[in-house]
């Protein structure tokens, strides 16, 4: 008997220790440190190209000058192998890394987070907090400046209302839109129609506060129209057909210029006025707060309803389909009329925001319209926890004041090319997004785990990979 | 409608069209073995334009003809090839390989792509300028000959056999080689592929290579088409992408017949309604065809079908 085992084992033998040594030995350049070490320099290299001089006429200008700038090279490059010996060598450097100070207090200050989350949960912490943050926000625009006033309606507040839109689209139906600026668009028209200061003119003039009804149906109607026949379209051809959507309403906007009047744009969009009768209220761009506020409250109710709507019968569809459209299919939800309500949801919230940025910059061109922004929202929506509602709004809240303040510290053409940088940075740290929802933070564990790929647009890709 | 206007407008569409297919192959490789949008591919051609620009500029060719045209045009390729495939190699490594490591969600890629299109875009725009430049004059652009009246230029000539051997290159390469059964393989099942020894990571770093070739390939000949700037490549990007979807995406062929019916219908369009209708209309007919085939004209995948 061990006679045949030492015969079957025989091929195996000939593995002696020595030539298995010699499989597993990896050449020093093809190690882990190594590796590091020349990625660490080649992003000291690309950070002294980022924070170089800005092109000339000549081509090569830039590019000369900052590789040729030894002292700023040399810092950075010193810099990025300093950061590489830390990471290869900190427990020759700080001794046991587990003791070194930088990680004693990152880990006392999650333990102390971990201690106050479920505080804050509770209902008499809970509301008082919310309410804290209301007064806050609302007096936020007596404290600041006259731009950042201005930074803070037309920038933030108005895509933190988009974000919530598209929150519903994106982050609880799970319907990849590309193109969801089409509806601020349109919103943005109807402003500009039904105030008579389009070159066509409307049957009735309104203003913009009776403009938003109008708009919000304007926009259901389009999301309709757009979504009905091509909602059975999965994942990646959805996000196609948006996106040819919204460049088509671009174009339209820019080239149709007898009702349009094209790249120009339209101006003199009249701000809001509410007359109930006994009491009457005009919106101007000289009081900044009134915007903030009316945007405040919009947003208010708006959140108000979303959060209804998250943990309803219609929430819970939602949740269906985006987990296994097939599944909640056989299950007995209408999964088109389910998929339609939220891409209407969400185009009439987009349409709400499109009146409000055309009353209060009291301008419409098609250039506040292009591709760029709507991809930008969903990175917004995407980097703040895409499901949660106080994770998209600040995230659409920081990424839209970030560009605001890097102005003053980086030239102001380069601040797209840092956001693009964080952008990735933040994806490969935090794909989950600044606070994900509770449910899809679920999710993404167990994907992780390898129990089910938790929804159509978590499964991971290209396979597992050691 | 003229039958030799016809002809005017079919050839330009023609070779716009076999542009489009070329970069609509770099979207299809990796969405069929990623399943996702690269967006960051745009930049990948703007790049091997810029690498061309760069290169001409300091050779600064003076009047070449004959075989130094053919040398030069060759140069071309050959550098934003290798630079195409470089920065796609790159930003395989820095934007989806360590997403991919975590297992990431979908979307992540998706916005990981599109922070690494920004960046790429205006990094550019910041180390080159951020006016448009023409690539210096590589030959006499002159015409060929005349099919029916509509003149047939030298860099159309250019521009159609160079994407033709591409793609007879690339067919060849996934359907015939090793690395490309790797390839559909991986798109096939990338789970059970490993498992049958295929190593994923390189099958998808080369894909990538694959498609960064292509495109920056492209890039060249865009350039010399019209200007190099930083966006230039968003447009063509987009547009290429859409062929990618209406040829089916993942599906090499799909592509092919993708981008050749998007440049002629854009060509044709900017004919019947005028230029500026053009990118409306090519948008208009991948919305329609979507709608009765939802998958596109040759349907889904890399590995089942093509």
């Amino acid at each position: 008997m061990s006679s045949v085992t030492t015969k079957t084992r025989e091929p195996e033998a000939s593995f002696s220790a020595t030539s298995l040594a010699k499989l597993r030995h990896k050449p020093w350049y093809k190690s882990d440190a190594f590796r590091r070490l020349v990625m660490c320099v080649l992003l000291g290299v690309l950070f002294t190209i980022m924070t170089g001089e800005q092109a000339g006429d000549d081509v090569f200008y830039s590019l000369n000058d900052s590789l040729t700038n030894w002292p700023w090279l040399g810092t950075w490059v010193a810099v990025a192998v300093g950061i590489w010996a830390l990471i290869t060598f900190h427990s020759y450097l700080l001794g046991n890394p587990a003791l070194s100070p930088v990680h004693k207090v990152i880990k006392d200050a999650t333990a102390e987070v971990k201690k106050v989350t479920p505080v804050l949960g509770r209902r008499e912490v809970k509301w008082p907090l919310i309410i804290a943050l209301v007064v806050v926000l609302a007096l936020l625009p007596t404290w600041v400046s006259g731009f950042w006033n201005q930074v803070m309606v037309n920038e933030i507040a108005v895509y933190v209302l988009l974000a919530i839109g598209l929150n519903v689209v994106v982050g609880w139906a799970g319907l990849l839109d590309l193109g969801f600026i089409a509806f601020f668009a349109i919103g943005a028209y109807s402003a500009a129609y039904w105030t008579g200061k389009l070159p066509v003119s409307p049957p009735v003039e309104l203003t913009p506060f009776l403009v938003i009804p109008v708009a919000v149906l304007t926009c259901l109607v389009a999301g309709v129209l757009l979504g009905a026949p091509t909602l059975r379209l999965r994942g990646d051809y959805l996000a196609i057909v948006t996106l040819g959507f919204h460049e088509i309403i671009y174009l339209l906007a820019t080239n149709a210029d007898e009702f349009t009047n094209g790249p120009a744009g339209v101006q003199g969009v009249p701000h809001p006025t509410l007359d109930l009768g006994f009491w009457s209220y005009e919106w101007t761009t000289t009081d900044l707060e009134q915007y903030w506020w009316m945007i405040m409250v919009i947003a208010g109710i708006l959140i108000f309803l979303f959060l209804r709507l998250e943990h309803s019968k219609v929430g819970r569809a939602w949740t269906a389909i985006r987990e296994d459209e097939v599944a909640a299919a056989a299950n007995g939800v209408n999964t088109v009329k389910y998929k339609l309500m939220a891409f209407a949801i969400g185009a009439s919230t987009s349409g709400i925001a499109g009146v409000v940025m055309a009353s209060k910059v009291q301008f419409v061109s098609p250039a506040s319209f292009e591709l760029m922004f709507s991809v930008l929202v969903l990175a917004y929506v995407i980097f703040g926890g895409m499901g949660s509602i106080w994770g998209v709004m600040l995230g659409t809240a920081f990424l839209a004041w970030l560009p605001q303040i890097l102005k003053d510290y980086v030239d102001e053409q380069d601040r797209h090319m840092y956001l693009g940088a964080i952008l990735v940075i933040m994806m490969i740290f935090r794909p989950q997004g600044l606070i994900p929802s509770r449910r899809r933070k679920r999710e993404l564990n167990l994907a992780k785990e390898g129990l089910g790929d938790a929804d159509a647009m978590t499964e991971p890709v290209g396979g597992r990979v050691s | 409608m003229n039958l030799n206007e016809f002809w005017d407008y079919l050839i330009p569409g023609i070779s716009l069209g076999a542009l489009y297919a070329v970069i609509a192959i770099g979207y299809t490789l990796v969405y069929g073995v990623l399943q996702l949008i690269n967006f960051a591919h745009s930049e990948v051609f703007m790049v091997g334009a810029f690498a061309a620009l760069l290169v001409f500029t300091k050779i600064e060719p003076s009047n070449p003809s004959g075989l130094m045209s053919v040398g030069l045009v060759a140069l071309g390729f050959a550098v934003s090839g290798l630079a195409g495939a470089g920065t796609a190699f790159a930003l395989e490594k820095v934007a989806y390989k360590p997403l991919r490591v975590r297992n990431a969600p979908r979307l992540a890629f998706l916005i990981s792509a599109i922070g690494a299109s920004f960046f790429l875009t205006h990094i550019a725009g910041k180390l080159f300028g951020r006016d448009p430049k023409p690539i210096p004059d590589l030959f006499v652009n002159k015409k060929v000959f005349e099919i029916f009246g509509a003149r047939v230029s030298v860099l159309q000539l250019i521009m159609v056999g160079a994407a033709i051997v591409m793609m007879i290159g690339l067919d060849l390469l996934v359907n015939r080689t090793k690395m490309g059964m790797g390839i559909r393989a991986v798109a096939q099942d990338a789970e059970t592929a490993g498992l049958m020894g295929v190593d994923i990571n390189k099958v998808i770093s080369r894909t990538f290579v694959i498609g960064g070739l292509l495109g920056g390939c492209a890039g060249f000949l865009f350039g010399l088409n019209s200007q190099v700037t930083y966006t230039m490549g968003f447009f063509p990007g987009i547009t290429a992408f859409a062929a990618a979807v209406l040829g089916g995406i993942g599906n090499i062929r799909g592509a092919m017949i993708g981008g050749m019916v998007l440049g002629i219908v854009e060509s044709f369009s900017a004919w019947q309604f005028g230029d500026e209708w053009r990118y409306v209309s090519a948008f208009a007919v991948l919305i329609l065809v979507l709608m009765f085939r939802p998958t596109g004209i040759l349907g889904e995948r890399l590995g089942r079908t093509a």
